[in-house]
């Protein structure tokens, strides 16, 4: 997988001025940013795609869709019993309801973390993620140290997080090799009783409901600013 | 013909520590993000489904050392080749040359927020019962299929427990190789890790489940 990471940089270094293209396509494109755009030509040449419909959709999953939308289902069901109830029990519902549902996100689990047991969430086999919630994957959960690891070192993988749990705490891996997708709802941070639901999204953390992470607590340095 | 899955990454040792990206960003150049788009777009014509991109995805023969977006470019390419949409010469040339083939519908923008809200759900109805009930112990079959399939290789032949009942889905072994959605009853099996990988680390007990089709299952 170093590898992996080693091409990733190399295009990256290439790409730069993409913008430079419209008038003169080629020498200051990469050879990928041509490719992709010879193939795009050619799609829509044949009438399979709908280029303005691929500007929507990068949009929509730049600015409509990521974790923020998480972090309202795990504040929600941080203060309402109710609503904790109904996710756990049929979590696809429940968080339907605050609007997000829809492509990877079809069928949702919620596992709720406890002092006694720490779930966490990974995809050996690709990369499924529940995009309605957290929107599209970071790199690392893509990569090959994480899809190897999670599930035959998990503690290892949660240090590497920076999160050392008590030896007493079991750690549930859940491979998500189906077409289910899962929240893990972190525990509620201690001092956090009087906030808002809003301040209390601002305490959940992309990294917490993969379960890579825990939730912020309040007054620490990550909790003012939007976490990722 | 020989099927193997480069895709099958669990328990494998020897990839390192995990590396996060400092700030990371969405897509780490425009290409990235036109590939999402292009393969969510072409997705709704109906030429394939997400499970035969899965197959093309996890064979490519270069698979470990392409980059997450260059891995979905180049199953896209053979794909679209595969299913006769595009002909190769005509993505080298990059101009259509050939006349297109007939589609299910064509994703435009003013709908692709109500397709992506609406998403692909597998669920089904069936009529026939689940063969096991929350609770019950199972083992997985040791066996490789040789076609595509979900159940890693970490979790072949072990003894695991059904904990939770998820109801008929289509399955993804029949429904990548163009064989119908074939819908079979979906379990969360769940083992503990000296099942998986031997030892005796009673003292941080932890546990992975997978989630697996009916008949990747037997009583145990």
């Amino acid at each position: 997988m170093r590898g992996a990471d080693h091409t990733h940089d190399h295009d990256h270094e290439h790409e730069h001025d993409h913008e430079h293209g419209h008038g003169h396509v080629g020498s200051t494109l990469s050879p990928l940013e041509l490719r992709v755009r010879a193939l795009e030509t050619v799609l829509t040449q044949k009438g399979y795609i709908d280029p303005a419909a691929l500007d929507v959709l990068i949009d929509t999953y730049q600015t409509q869709i990521g974790p923020r939308n998480g972090a309202q289902v795990v504040a929600r069901a941080w203060s309402d019993v109710e609503f904790r109830r109904w996710l756990l029990e049929d979590a696809t519902a429940a968080i339907a309801s605050l609007g997000f549902s829809g492509r990877q996100g079809e069928h949702m689990v919620a596992v709720e973390n406890t002092p006694q047991l720490h779930n966490m969430v990974v995809c050996t086999l690709c990369s499924c993620y529940p995009l309605p919630i957290l929107g599209l994957p970071p790199i690392w959960y893509k990569s090959a140290p994480y899809r190897a690891r999670a599930v035959r070192d998990p503690r290892g993988v949660l240090k590497d997080f920076g999160v050392e749990l008590p030896d007493s705490t079991r750690i549930r891996v859940w491979d998500s090799t189906a077409e289910v997708r899962y929240l893990v709802l972190p525990q509620r941070p201690a001092g956090s009783e009087h906030l808002s639901a809003r301040q209390l999204a601002e305490l959940v953390t992309r990294d917490s409901m993969i379960g890579t992470g825990v939730a912020l607590r309040p007054g620490s340095a990550g909790a003012t600013r939007a976490s990722p | 013909m020989n099927y193997y899955s480069n895709a099958d990454l669990g328990g494998q040792e020897g990839h390192g520590p995990v590396r996060q990206e400092q700030d990371e960003p969405l897509f780490h150049a425009p290409w990235e993000s036109r590939v999402l788009a292009l393969c969510v777009a072409m997705g709704a014509t109906g030429l394939w489904n997400i499970d035969t991109s899965r197959a093309a995805r996890e064979t490519l023969p270069d698979y470990r050392k392409l980059s997450y977006y260059q891995i979905w470019l180049a199953a896209l390419e053979k794909l679209l080749v595969q299913s006769g949409a595009v002909q190769a010469e005509e993505i080298t040339q990059g101009r259509s040359v050939h006349a297109a083939l007939p589609t299910r519908g064509v994703l435009h923008a003013q709908e692709v927020a109500a397709v992506l809200a609406r998403g692909t759900p597998t669920a089904r109805q069936s009529n026939s019962p689940a063969r096991y009930a929350r609770g019950q112990w199972v083992h997985t079959r040791a066996e490789v299929p040789q076609h595509h399939t979900r159940l890693p290789g970490y979790a072949r032949g072990k003894r695991g427990v059904i904990e939770r009942v998820h109801g008929p889905h289509v399955f993804a072994d029949a429904h990548a190789r163009g064989l119908g959605e074939q819908a079979q009853w979906l379990y969360t099996v769940a083992f503990d890790e000296q099942e998986l990988w031997g030892g005796n680390r009673s003292a941080q007990q932890s546990r992975v489940s997978v989630d697996v089709w009916e008949s990747y299952l037997e009583p145990a």
